[in-house]
């Protein structure tokens, strides 16, 4: 690991960007923010002095015509990168998402790509609130004709970065904010990351199945587990649409227990798609119901004395497995919680990698 | 102005005209299937504006977008196969009459939902722009359109980039069947909110379709210049019912003498009399283009008919386009 460059989730994601600008003059970048000296909490710093400001722009306060602009001028072969600085944002561009950018190609018979990126981060923490912290990624993913995908480690942020922009097709690229400090292994230069899930861990007692920032819960949920000498697969999609769904019936077969953790809301989230899929097509192999960890269905509070209470914990998912798998479990991991606890709306400054 | 250009503006609009009036003819059949939106009455704005475009300009429309389609050159066979249905459709069969496209003529697209293209005909012209294009882009709306929000923020941004964009509002008094009056403030001009986000706009009668080439050629001559985007609002009517072939007097949401007053103001019949009072057309030229004109429509019609419908096998073919 030591011989590899370690590099940050954001400064990955600033050097895909890098990469795509220097390889491909039809590639640009706008959004709120994108030249500014913060530069979208450096994702974007620097690259408008580097590749000019014909390529690496603001954008006025105006989603939803924005998305719709960058959706015309990839009919004209542009290959834009917007980024929304709060997921919530690009709500007001649902028009220019859902029915154009989503099937422009499919409802023009294929005549014209629409090979638009769209970055958005999921906030968390330290206050967020309501309309700063949704991870509504199960919306894009009813919409057909969008992928949305959603990388944990800095490996992949670049690589499925670089991935998006060569796409031909609407990306809908979700950041959590709690992932950009965290570290690990970035090579130099171009490489690309498949849309398609990956296994972060291998073990035979159970499957769980993660996304984004909830996979970290979910690899310290597996330390956990291994002092008791449970080891499970961990399977962290980086992609949910166009979802395939192999590696995760693979590990069932193996395992025959699910416990899908979601960062998401629980009621029509991506959890029940996952084990919808599961129970139509690996039923016979579950030795046990399948568990959902998932954001309770209520808005974020704003105040760390409801939203300690609010966001699942890795005591959460430990429990999930243990109760999956017929052992004695913690009912309520949210027991010996301190309302007033400050190191729960930040991330964990202890687990930040090498991931 | 040239008599071939006054007779090419006469022909263009007979065009757009009866291929209209042999899709309602036709439309009873049951075969065309799609919610189909009439410009039958508004034929001048869509000849006057197109007949200033060259091949490389874009167009870019909305729901009523036949005449764009046509007057900026569209493969009329494949209008007709998409209206009904047919492999050979120019969406191959997955966009009918609201989602008509030819990039051969750089006709872009046109879709249903009001003001959604306006801000994807200035992304067409942002993104000429960056390739150094100067390529010209007339986005068709109408008068239910600037109530978006999307349209001010399309505004904005053409404003401030100086983008090559022509906006034609076409107002035509009512969206669906709600008046103008219940949808905007009385004494505030359309053109007055183009006009605040810093452009020229100009307000002209959309009937006489000599006035809305000369309007047209000025203001295009202009944007493609360099000087920024312009704003042309033209008043015109719609005849029909708002979606579908058929007369709506009966609603009665139309006042008394409005209907009869735009019928009397026809663009083909107010064009014809003046092009036979000026000795350029007489009765036998007049049939005669109706007969070339109706044979290009019918050949299209059967055109139409004997294509295929798609395979089932295509259903999922463009849910995503193929990697770069």
């Amino acid at each position: 690991m030591s011989s590899v460059r370690q590099l940050k989730y954001s400064e990955a994601l600033r050097e895909a960007a890098d990469v795509c600008l220097e390889r491909d003059p039809k590639v640009y970048m706008l959004g709120l923010g994108v030249p500014d000296p913060i530069g979208v909490f450096g994702t974007t710093a620097g690259l408008r002095e580097k590749h000019g400001a014909n390529r690496v722009f603001d954008m006025p306060i105006a989603e939803n015509a924005m998305t719709g602009i960058a959706l015309g001028s990839c009919l004209v072969g542009m290959r834009p990168v917007m980024t929304h600085m709060r997921l919530e944002f690009s709500m007001t561009a649902m028009d220019q998402i859902c029915n154009q950018a989503a099937k422009w190609h499919y409802m023009f018979g294929g005549q014209s790509a629409v090979p638009l990126t769209m970055r958005m981060i999921i906030g968390r923490g330290w206050g967020q609130g309501p309309q700063h912290s949704q991870s509504l990624h199960a919306w894009f993913a009813h919409i057909p004709g969008l992928k949305v995908v959603m990388p944990t480690t800095p490996y992949d942020a670049k690589g499925m970065l670089i991935t998006a922009i060569e796409d031909n097709n609407p990306v809908v690229f979700l950041e959590h904010r709690w992932l950009y400090n965290i570290h690990g292994p970035v090579p130099e230069g171009h490489y690309t990351v498949p849309f398609t899930p990956r296994l972060a861990n291998e073990g035979k007692d159970a499957t769980i199945v993660s996304l984004s920032y909830a996979t970290l819960d979910a690899i310290k949920a597996l330390r956990e587990l291994e002092k008791d000498g449970i080891k499970c697969d961990l399977i962290d999609l980086r992609a949910i649409a166009p979802l395939d769904d192999t590696l995760i019936l693979e590990s069932v077969a193996r395992t025959g227990r699910l416990i899908v953790v979601d960062q998401g809301t629980l009621t029509a989230g991506f959890s029940a798609e996952i084990i919808a899929r599961v129970s139509e097509k690996a039923f016979a192999h579950l030795k046990a119901p399948p568990i959902r960890v998932a954001l309770p269905d209520c808005p974020t509070p704003t105040t760390r004395a409801l939203s300690n209470f609010y966001y699942p914990t890795p005591g959460h998912i430990v429990a999930a497995v243990r109760k999956s798998m017929g052992l004695s479990y913690e009912e309520d991991p949210f027991t010996n919680i301190d309302p007033a606890d400050k190191t729960m709306d930040v991330p964990d400054k202890e687990f930040t990698g090498p991931f | 102005m040239s008599a071939d250009v006054r007779l090419k503006l006469f022909r263009d609009m007979l065009l757009v005209r009866r291929a209209e009036e042999i899709i309602r003819e036709l439309y009873s059949e049951g075969d065309m299937r799609c919610p189909t939106h009439f410009s039958i009455g508004q034929e001048a704005v869509s000849a006057g504006v197109c007949a200033n475009l060259e091949q490389r300009d874009y167009v870019i429309s909305a729901h009523r977008s036949h005449a764009h389609y046509i007057n900026k050159n569209g493969d009329l066979r494949s209008m007709f196969a998409e209206l009904y249905g047919k492999e050979d459709g120019c969406a191959s069969g997955k966009g009918g009459s609201m989602h008509l496209i030819d990039l051969d003529v750089n006709f872009l697209g046109c879709v249903p939902i009001v003001g959604s293209t306006i801000p994807i005909g200035v992304g067409a012209a942002f993104g000429a722009k960056l390739q150094n294009n100067d390529a010209v882009t007339a986005i068709f709306f109408g008068d239910g359109a600037t109530e978006s929000g999307v349209f001010h923020e399309s505004l904005n941004f053409a404003a401030m980039h100086q983008l090559r964009v022509l906006f034609i509002c076409e107002n035509n008094l009512y969206s669906v069947n709600t008046p103008l009056e219940e949808r905007q403030p009385k004494d505030r001009a359309i053109i007055d909110l183009a006009k605040s986000h810093g452009m020229p706009a100009l307000q002209y009668d959309g009937q006489e379709v000599e006035n809305v080439y000369i309007s047209a050629a000025e203001m295009i001559a202009n944007i493609r210049s360099g000087d920024g985007p312009g704003f042309l609002e033209y008043a015109t009517y719609r005849w029909l019912e708002h979606c579908g072939p058929n007369e709506d007097l009966q609603l009665g949401y139309r006042p008394d003498g409005e209907y009869e007053y735009w019928l009397s103001r026809c663009p083909i019949h107010l064009h014809k009399e003046l092009l036979m009072k000026e000795g350029l057309l007489s009765e036998q030229s007049y049939k005669q283009y109706i007969t070339e004109i109706d044979t290009r429509v019918f050949d299209a019609v059967t055109f139409a008919k004997q294509s295929p419908f798609p395979a089932r096998e295509t259903l999922f073919r463009y849910l995503y386009a193929d990697a770069s």
